[in-house]
């Protein structure tokens, strides 16, 4: 089997299109796992991975943890909240002092961008960015790139619409460059004040106006609102954010196609998306889950197999 | 490099009728038995038993999957080569049911230590046995012989032995290659 190109999954950015092909078709393998009775492999039974947590995050913490424990990976927790890191440690100092303790990788959330960058270059173990700061969040990108192969057959030639606050995703960030690495049309739309000045130089088509956004596309991916990232108004209020960004069946039904709507969680419901669409038969959402672990399973299982003994 | 053909089509057609016979023999009509190829090889024997018992003996509903071992190796991480997993088809359960995995050819029997891991995934069978085309005796690295073998090969450990089938190479024909 080919193997990756890169160490670490740092992002989006540094992958080929062969290794997200290579990522997806190992993806597979471990979703018919995970539909055992048994769910688990001894793979990765040697590896130790610890998980760090400098940023909260539920979905992606237990899937991470999820997909590490079903590969028989021994697994060490660690949030910020709970830690020497209050104590004025720096990063590299917690990082090397955990890997002290043996362990062979280590998935990541940091408020600051580049953090993984910046570890990967001065300790020894291999980085999973589980989400750095507004920058990438590339297993999101990966399982969202997954989802969409899995509904329509192929990410190539699809138009994809990332509707909402694409300013403080790294989810928009990631999922730009992994469709665009796929061969897809990209789109995103949402108030000027939250779309970035340059995104068009990525080479992304930009709209405001949602009813076009969706009108032209064959999968919505709605973002969330991220009000902890915002130090000042970016809409008047969030009434008026629904009013013009949010998706409700009755906007979906009065299109002439039926469009997949996905949504990376957690859901503001009847902000960016109303709960009937949230729970209806074209929302994607929970397979989004599902699929999360699969492919958080494939990149610890790639990744591992360049750990050499 | 040089090649001698261990068995030729005639040869490998007669050994598949006679272990279809020996597995009538023992699972009668098969209704709590189930076939299962190791991937990735081991599949090409199981679909032409599998045909063979249905086709040729008139066995009905007999059940047939894939077996992908890759998961459940023990050389993760310990050479150069990385695998690639295969499919892994069992749609049905195990629980209490007589398997019987077929193989190409037993050399290690590392392979079916990890597939005898492997298996547990889909239930507790009652019994499990072994069926391979050939087996190479005296190069186990594990206390595992095969219930049914087609032909048994001294062959050094430098030697290798690859099996051809119609469907994927164009010629049912054993070779023992010698680097």
């Amino acid at each position: 089997m080919s193997e990756l190109s890169v160490n670490h999954l740092l992002g989006i950015k540094y992958l080929q299109e062969k290794d997200i092909q290579l990522i997806f078709e190992t993806a597979d393998h471990f979703k018919e796992v995970i539909n055992r009775p048994i769910k688990k492999v001894p793979s990765l039974r040697d590896i130790t991975i610890a998980n760090l947590f400098f940023e909260n995050s539920t979905r992606t913490k237990l899937s991470f943890e999820l997909a590490e424990k079903r590969l028989s990976a021994d697994v060490i927790n660690f949030s910020a909240g709970q830690s020497s890191v209050k104590k004025g440690e720096t990063l590299i100092d917690t990082v090397n002092n955990i890997l002290s303790m043996k362990v062979d990788m280590v998935v990541m959330r940091h408020p600051n961008p580049g953090a993984g960058v910046f570890l990967s270059k001065h300790v020894k173990a291999n980085i999973i960015n589980a989400g750095d700061g507004a920058h990438e969040h590339p297993t999101q990108a990966l399982l969202d790139s997954y989802s969409i192969r899995e509904r329509l057959g192929d990410v190539a030639g699809k138009n994809v619409v990332i509707v909402g606050d694409i300013l403080h995703s790294r989810v928009a960030l990631s999922n730009i460059f992994a469709l665009k690495l796929q061969g897809a049309n990209v789109m995103v739309c949402g108030p000027k004040t939250l779309l970035p000045k340059y995104i068009d130089k990525l080479g992304v088509k930009v709209e405001t106006n949602l009813r076009k956004a969706l009108q032209w596309c064959d999968v919505a991916n709605m973002l969330r609102v991220q009000n902890e990232r915002m130090d000042i108004s970016y809409f008047p209020s969030t009434r008026e954010y629904t009013q013009q960004f949010g998706v409700n069946k009755e906007l979906l039904d009065s299109l002439d196609k039926e469009i997949t709507i996905m949504h990376p969680g957690p859901i503001n419901r009847g902000v960016e998306i109303t709960s009937d669409v949230a729970d209806s038969k074209q929302a994607i959402i929970l397979d989004q889950v599902q699929n999360g672990v699969a492919v958080r399973m494939a990149v610890i299982y790639l990744l591992a197999s360049k750990i050499k003994q | 490099m040089s090649q001698k053909v261990l068995l030729n089509a005639t040869a490998v057609n007669i050994i598949l009728h006679r272990l279809a016979c020996q597995l009538i023999e023992n699972h009668n009509d098969f209704s709590n038995t189930v076939l299962i190829g190791i991937q990735p090889r081991g599949k090409y024997l199981a679909n032409r038993l599998a045909n063979m018992l249905t086709t040729e003996y008139k066995i009905k509903n007999l059940q047939l999957g894939h077996l992908d071992i890759t998961f459940y190796r023990d050389d993760f991480r310990r050479g150069d080569k990385i695998h690639e997993a295969n499919t892994t088809e069992i749609n049905f359960v195990v629980e209490d049911k007589k398997v019987v995995f077929i193989d190409d050819v037993l050399y290690t029997g590392r392979s079916i230590r990890a597939a005898l891991t492997a298996i547990q995934s889909f239930g507790r069978p009652n019994e499990i046995e072994l069926l391979t085309l050939i087996d190479r005796r005296f190069s186990r690295h594990l206390p595992i012989q095969p219930n049914y073998r087609g032909r048994q090969v001294d062959a050094i450990n430098e030697e290798k032995v690859k099996v051809n089938w119609k469907e994927n190479e164009g010629e049912d024909t054993v070779y023992l290659i010698n680097d």
